[in-house]
Order: C-alpha cells, then structure tokens, then sequence
C-alpha cells in the first residue's frame, strides 16, 4: 500500500473516530483481516426460533469453560487420603481423598465457590439438552442432509464428547454416589470379551479403585476432552459459514438463497445477547437450585449405597439399557466368560450410536440424491424419516425410562419386576408403534396442508342462510402463507433395472426395496395448474355464496314486505368475531363483510 | 432420468444426479419475498422512543445487578459453616449475576428486534464445490508434488514410510501399560489382575465383623432377621494408603441369620453355614454396586443400582434382574469364643463377570 492512501484515509475523517480508524488500519495492515469481515460482516442468517437451540449448546458450553476454570484454581484432582477441616462442621475430621476435600472447601470455604460449582453443573447438564434438542431439530428438518453430512457427524462426535465431558466431570469429586458411577464402569467395562479385565486394571491403575483414576479422568477432562470440543466446535462452526445456515420454506426463500439478517449488527446483536440469556438462566438456576449435594453421600466406600441410585439424566440411557438385560445371562465358551448380560446392552447402544450417526449417508444412498438441500423441511413431509425419528426416541426415552425403574416401582406402588417387564417389552413395540402412528400422523397432515392450500381453512364461521341453509365459511389461505405448506420435493421408490452387464446386483435390490420404504405412500406434490384452478374455483364458490345469501336475503324482505331501503346494515355495531386461525396460517380477510370497510381488521 | 443412477457421469458435469428425486412438471410458483411489514417501532416515534428508553434501562438495571453481586459477597459471609448460610451467599451472588447478564441479553435483543433495521436481505448461495479451475488446480499441485517426490512411482518408500510410521506408535502405546503396576517381590501379583481378582483378603479363622468400626461378631448376637453388613476384622486397622479401599471393595460380605430349615443347602454346602447364619459377598456379581438391601419377608437381596435380586435361601441364585450368577458364598463357622469366622476364602472370584473368569 502506497503512503499516499493511507495519508488519504486518514485525512477524511475515518468511521468510529481517529483511534478506532488507526486502529483498524494497524491491525489490518498485519492481518489483512479487512476481508474477513468483508466477508463474514454482513453475511445474512435466517431467522427461526428453532435455530437457537444449537446456540443453547454453544453458549452453555462457554458458560462451562469459564466455570470449569474458576473450579480448576480450587479443585485438587488426587486421591491422597486427608482429613476436612474446613467450615462445614459434619464433615470435619472425616477421612477422605483430596479430591472430595477439595470439593467441599470450594463448596463451603470459598465464597461463590458453592455457586460456580453449581453453574459449572447446570451448565454442563444445559449443554447436553442443548446439543439433544438441536441433533432432534437437524435430523427432523432434513438438514443433515448434502452438503451437511458431515456437519452432523462433526456434531454427533460433539455429543458423545459431551457425554464424556459430563460423565468425567461427574466422578471428579470422588463421593459415594460417583463412586458407585465408576464401579458401574469398572463392571462394565470387566465383561467385555478379551480386553476387559486388563482394560480396566490399566485404567483404575490396580485394583478397583485404586488411587489414580480421579487424577486421570481430571486430565481428560479439563484438557483432552475439552480440547476436542473446542476444536470440533470449531470446525462445526467454520462448515455452517462455509455452507450457510438452512432455511425453512417461504415466501421468497429458495434452495439457491438464503433470506435474513445480517451479521453485524442483527446477529451479533441477537447472539451475544442470547449468550448473556443462556449465561443468566443457567446462574438464576445455580442460585435456587441445589444440584449434587454429594456432601449428603459422603466420600467413596465401596460398601455402602443407597436406594434410588441414578446416574446424572445424560447417562440414563446407558444404565437403563443396562437395566433390561433379561438375567443368567453369562455363557462359559472355550473356558472363558462371555457377559452376554454386559455384551447386549453393550452392543444395542453401539449399534444405536452408530446408526445415528450415519443416518444421513444411509439415506444419501437410499435417494441417490447428490443435489445440495439448503431448505429445511417440515417433518411431516419426510413421513418415513420422522417416523425412523419418532422410533428412535421412544427407544431412547425407554431405556432412559428404565434407568429409574426402581423409582417408578417405589413412586408409582407397582412392582419393580412389572415395571422392567413391561419397559421390555416397550423397548421392542414402542419404536413399531411409534412408528406406525407417527408415519400415518403425518401423512394426514400433509393432507390437511393440501386441503387448506386448496379449499382455504375452515374459518369457524358458520353461517345461516335465510332459507335456513348453514354453511361454514372457508377462508382462503394468504398466498404468502401458503407457499410454506406447499412441498416441492418429490421422490419415487427405486425401479431395479439390469446395469450394462445385464445383472441385478443385491445393493440395487436392497436399495429399492428400502426406497419404496420411504417413498411408497407419499403424496405427490402439488402442481401450479392445481393450485390455479382451486384459486378460481375458491373465487367461484365464494361470488355464489355471496350470490345465494344476496338472493335469499332479497327474497326474504320481499317476502315480508319490506321495502329494501328500509334495510339498515347491521354491520354498525361490532360483534367482535374473531375467525379461529391456524397457528401456522394468517388470514388475508378474516371476515368478509359487503359494506363499511372502515370496519375491517387486519 | 429419474433413476439415473449413473451418478458419477454426472457429477462429473457437475450437474448432480437428483436420484430418486422427479422433477414435477408444473412446480408451484413462489411468491417472493412478501411486502414488508412496519413494525410499532417504525411507524410510531414513541414506541421508539419507549424501546431506546428500554434498552438502555436494562443495561443500566445490569450494571445495578454487578453491583448487588458484589455487595452481596461481602454481606453474605459463609465462614459460620452453617448450611444457611453458604445458601444465602449462593442465592444473593447469583441474583445479581442473574439479574447482570439477563439485562444485558434481554437488552441486545430488544435492541435488536425492536431498534435495528429489520430489512430482510437476500444472498445467494453457490455451490459447495470449488470451481472446476480451483479444482484443477489443486490436482494439479497434488499430480506435481507427486510426480516431483515420486511418491506414487517409488512403491519402496512410501510403503516403508507408513510401515515405519505405524511401528513409530507402538512404543508409545506401550509405554501406557505403565498405567498399571508391575509384579513386585513385595507383591508378587500387583501385575496380575487376574490373580488380584480371584483372592480377597478372606482367610481361615478370620473373624466377621462389623462393617466400618471393625467389632467381631459372635453367632449368638445374630438374631434371626437380622443382616449384617461384613467385613473382615483386619480390615478396619487399614489405612487408605495401604490399599483399604481395594480390599473393602472385594471382602465386603453380607451376613444374615434365617431358620435352618428355610435354607435349601446343597450337600456339599452344608457346612458352609452356621445354624442358619449365611455370608454372601456384597459385590452384585452383574457389574460390582453393593447388594445393600435385605428384603427380611422374602429373604432376597436387590441390588440397588440395577434390580438384580438374590434368593439367600438358595445360595443366593439370580431370581430377577440382569444379573447373571449367584453371589458367591463365604463359608463361615465360630471360634472357641464364639466369634463367626471364615472357613477359607470365596471359593471364586467375586464381582461382575470377567473374560479369564474361568
């Protein structure tokens, strides 16, 4: 850059004053960091509610990194036995790990330290239901789908990340109840074939639970796992810029754009305000909501325990899964032990990982199709994929269930065996059932869509023709509203045809056959001429009705004998009708009225 | 062209297959973008006069909010060590932080919804792909770099590179098994976890006692009812660091007296319990909690982590749950004075299930 234009810039008087335009210069003069915001300073987003709930996670995850390491200056991450003799008199002069003691000094001998340990909790436990609320909102909508398949396995690694981060975090203040959380592990991990036994003696270092393990899942968790998270946050993040948001069907949004906000100052605006949002529930949580008050269990002892253990709600699933594995399970084949009662469960929640987490590619291959889809769908009009959702929840939510068959028993004054048989048992039927009815939901509502887009909705407004005759009054849709509940996707099952050699290979079959799956009994979208002809007929049927009601209403006065300018509208004084909308549809004129249009509402 | 599956022909006109996707011959039209509609804070200079007045209330009410949480935290001393006291500190702290922060955030997005512009803009996107000449370009570098190192063409080197690199991890996974001790002369099986599983501390003559303050138990305080919690006498003058943890984790024994003629013992057992006193580890044999409650009626223990449930009058064998052996059996008998004692150790090795188990 010569001299003389930056004499130039700095002549005129710069935006944001002198400083801030030196500034801006200096740093840009090192960095060229002009084009990143060139680029990134008015990128526009869509706007949706449903995307702040990836937001939830990211914002909760900053809230645990600053907690955490506030934590970090107080928390000792060693077994070394010692005694408390802190403030809190139960616990004086119990023996106990550093670790625990550490625990209860930022909990009682350090001002705030009860606070931050309890935001760092919550936060924590916000960040899972954040990136759980968010996967449920991608897959459902179809943005999973390319140029995002790989988005969602960066994400999905984030999850289990997540779980990792909370379950490490979890067994760090080394109390009764954690413990009890890492003999579950130890067992677990003991009934795996071939590897288990020396698996587990590497990690405890020794015999359960020997004196190392706090130290070492302290590292994991302040330096590897949350390394790994920042890192594919990162790239999570760089692939949504470089892909650009989804956005949901509507007036004026297309696969090829992208309709919103910019950047700076909307978004900008918007984010970090939702990150001081997310920061400040979590704190108003923290302060009136107590969470693991381990100083109730005391510190580990592999003897006691008490009834209702429950792991934190994220690692439900697992111990549930755990739960239901019927009993006797444990085969002896060339004279060593398979743990088919640990195996099973084992395996069922790996399948189930596994399947979630390449969910998109199997349905790439299914539709073959390599177009990008930049339009979020609405779950009913993927019926196949929201019922395989639909399943896979229930399924989840039933081991998650079963993680508290003990409680429900107790709660509930039902037997524990019942409870456990029957959550069995919907382990197996409730992802079919689920299936079946949300598939069919679905399908309705796509046809309800369809008959609002071509009859209107129903306004509510029943009418009483003279002649005695009531009518309800449809109202036609808003055009603006109504290309939201139009699809424009359309897919067909697979035909198997012969490839150049004349043959059929398997894959082809299997893929037909899972295509008509998903694409058998779909409706075929709607076409403009359709739509035209429904707007004209809607037009035609509304002048007749208009007509008719005109024609009696005449022959009724006629009738009577009352002269027609004599008529007094009674339009004057107003009823206060209000039409009952659809949430999802805004009437253009909720209420026709022929005269006094000074009256009509918007 | 609907089941064109010949994608790759495709792809690489860069015209992407749509798969089993069929174009629909007279697609609906979109409308565009619909006429955009003033909000209360365009149309009306009040209303934005009251968001502005808003705004900057809510950041002042946030820096009111630091303010209090700094206050509170010399107010609210915790050192007493009484409960209530760490509770008011905790929830007069976090109001003012609560309150600093949701300011700020509720402000910012009223700023923005209500003040800033809300002029929707359109950007177009393009495809993910690079352009066909980047993409040249970047073969184009590979195929050099390739043909300038040689290697694809030198197989030689490139093959005993990768070999040599994946041999290069080996030593720093071996280096891990020092997570786990050795075999010592001290300890000749600290190495062993094998060994360590299949022994507790349980030997011939050792008495019962009570678990955590370590007092013997004699047969005659046993009432018929009555469960005991069980460890083994040496065991309570442990210390933490000579490994009392370890040992309790896998003596832990449970005690319980029934009427003789309740038990269902096999033959071989039958000396194994003393005049309707049986011992059963405490380790679920599923994956290691405690089997802490004792249905007295029923005579089952359920293990509270998982719902395993044990028939004590029939060697402790699974009855329910995901268990899937028996709990081992301890066998006892009295001393001189008569204090229960142990026979032997378990005649297997407590606690879940393992690979080398048999």
């Amino acid at each position: 850059m010569s001299t003389s234009t930056v004499h130039e810039e700095t002549k005129s008087k710069p935006l944001g004053g002198r400083f801030v335009g030196a500034a801006s210069n200096y740093i840009d003069e090192r960095t060229s960091i002009s084009g990143i915001v060139k680029e990134l300073g008015r990128k526009i987003f869509p706007d949706h509610w449903s995307f702040m709930l990836g937001e939830i996670a990211l914002w909760s995850f900053v809230v645990v990194l600053l907690s955490g390491t506030f934590l970090t200056f107080f928390f000792q991450a060693s077994m070394v036995p010692t005694h408390y003799n802190g403030a809190f008199p139960p616990m004086r002069g119990v023996e106990m790990t550093a670790a625990f003691e550490s625990a209860l000094r930022i909990s009682f001998d350090v001002r705030g330290g009860l606070l931050v340990r309890q935001i760092h909790h919550w936060a924590a436990l916000v960040f899972i239901a954040g990136i759980g609320v968010h996967m449920l909102r991608v897959f459902f909508t179809g943005a999973f789908r390319k140029p995002r398949e790989l988005n969602w396995v960066i994400g999905y690694v984030l999850f289990i990340l997540a779980l990792a981060e909370g379950f490490t975090g979890y067994s760090l203040p080394d109390d009764l109840l954690s413990g009890n959380g890492l003999r579950i592990i130890d067992g677990m991990v003991k009934g795996l074939p071939v590897i288990g036994t020396w698996t587990s003696f590497l990690i405890f270092g020794g015999e359960f639970p020997g004196s190392d393990i706090v130290g070492r899942l302290y590292t994991l968790h302040i330096l590897i796992l949350p390394l790994l998270v920042i890192a594919f946050v990162a790239l999570h993040l760089m692939l949504m810029i470089i892909n650009k948001h989804t956005q949901f069907a509507g007036p004026g949004r297309t696969n090829d754009n992208v309709v919103g906000y910019p950047m700076m100052p909307v978004y900008m605006s918007k984010m970090g305000g939702y990150l001081f949002i997310v920061f400040g529930v979590i704190v108003l949580i923290a302060s009136f909501f107590q969470i693991l008050p381990f100083w109730e269990y005391g510190p580990y002892d592999p003897s006691p325990i008490s009834a209702g253990t429950q792991p934190d709600w994220y690692i439900g699933f697992a111990d549930g899964a755990l739960r239901l594995a019927p009993p006797n399970l444990d085969v002896v084949f060339l004279n060593h032990t398979w743990s088919f009662g640990i195996l099973i469960p084992v395996l069922v929640l790996g399948l189930f990982i596994v399947v979630v987490a390449v969910y998109p590619f199997i349905e790439a291959w299914i539709t073959g199709d390599k177009r990008e889809h930049h339009i979020a769908q609405r779950p009913r009009n993927a019926a196949t994929r929201t019922a395989i959702g639909v399943a896979g929840v229930i399924f989840y939510a039933v081991l998650w269930a079963a993680a508290s068959s003990d409680l429900i028993a107790t709660h509930f004054m039902v037997t524990m065996e019942g409870v456990i048989h029957t959550l069995q048992a919907t382990l197996i039927l409730g992802p079919i059932l689920g299936y079946f009815a949300t598939k069919r939901i679905c399908i309705a509502l796509q046809k309800k869509d369809r008959e609002i887009v071509l009859h209107g909705y129903e306004s509510g407004r029943i009418v009483r023709l003279p002649g005695g005759e009531y009518i309800e009054v449809h109202q036609p849709v808003d055009v603006y509203d109504r290309w939201k509940l139009i699809d424009v996707d359309n897919y067909e099952p697979l035909v198997v045809r012969p490839n150049a050699k004349g043959r059929i290979p398997w894959t082809e079959n299997v893929r037909s056959a899972l295509s008509r799956w998903f694409y058998e009994d779909r409706l075929s979208p709607l076409t403009q001429a359709e739509i035209t002809e429904a707007d004209s007929h809607q037009q035609h049927v509304s002048i007749n009705t208009e007509e008719t009601v005109a024609h009696e209403v005449l022959d009724a006065h006629q009738r009577a004998g009352v002269a027609e300018d004599q008529i007094v509208s009674s339009d004057g004084e107003k009823i206060g009708e209000t039409p009952n909308v659809p949430s999802s549809v805004i009437a253009k004129d909720p209420v026709k009225k022929p005269k006094n249009p000074a009256d009509g509402r918007e | 062209m609907a089941h064109d599956d010949d994608s790759k022909a495709l792809d690489r006109a860069s015209q992407p297959s749509p798969g089993l996707a069929v174009a629909v011959s007279d697609p609906v039209q979109n409308p565009g973008l619909p006429p955009h509609r003033e909000r209360m804070t365009d149309r009306d200079p009040k209303a934005m006069k009251a968001a502005v007045r808003t705004v900057y209330t809510l950041f002042y009410l946030s820096v009111a909010g630091s303010i209090w949480a700094v206050a509170a935290y010399m107010l609210f001393p915790i050192e007493s060590g009484a409960l209530i006291d760490v509770r008011h500190n905790n929830m007069f702290i976090g109001i003012g932080i609560a309150l600093a922060l949701l300011s700020i955030g509720i402000g910012a997005i009223h700023w923005s919804k209500a003040i800033m512009s809300d002029k929707e803009y359109i950007e177009e996107r393009h495809p993910t792909r690079g352009k066909d000449e980047t993409r040249a370009a970047a073969v184009q570098a590979f195929a050099e770099a390739n043909e300038e190192s040689g290697f694809g063409r030198r197989k030689m080197i490139r093959n005993s590179l990768i070999a040599a690199l994946v041999a290069s991890v080996v030593p720093g996974i071996t280096l891990f098994r020092g997570l786990a001790p050795f075999n010592t002369p001290e300890n000749p099986i600290a190495g062993d976890p094998v060994a360590l599983l299949s022994h507790t501390m349980w030997k011939k003559g050792m008495r019962l006692a009570r678990d955590p303050d370590g007092t013997p138990i004699r047969a005659a305080d046993v009432q018929i009812g009555n469960a005991v919690h069980v460890i083994p006498q040496p065991l309570a003058e442990l210390g933490h660091e000579e490994g009392y943890l370890e040992e309790k984790a896998k003596a832990i024994v449970l005690l319980m007296r029934l009427l003789p003629e309740q038990l269902i013992e096999d033959e071989n057992r039958k000396t194994w319990s003393y005049d309707g006193i049986v011992a059963y580890s405490k380790v679920c044999t599923h994956v290691g909690c405690p089997v802490a409650l004792y249905e007295q009626q029923t005579h089952h223990l359920l293990c509270p982590c998982h719902q395993s449930q044990f028939d004590v009058t029939e060697h402790a064998k699974v009855i329910f749950g995901p268990a899937a052996r028996p709990l081992p059996q301890l066998p006892i008998a009295i001393d001189d004075e008569g204090y229960l004692v142990a026979q032997s150790d378990f005649t297997e090795p407590v606690g879940p299930s393992f690979w080398e188990r048999h």
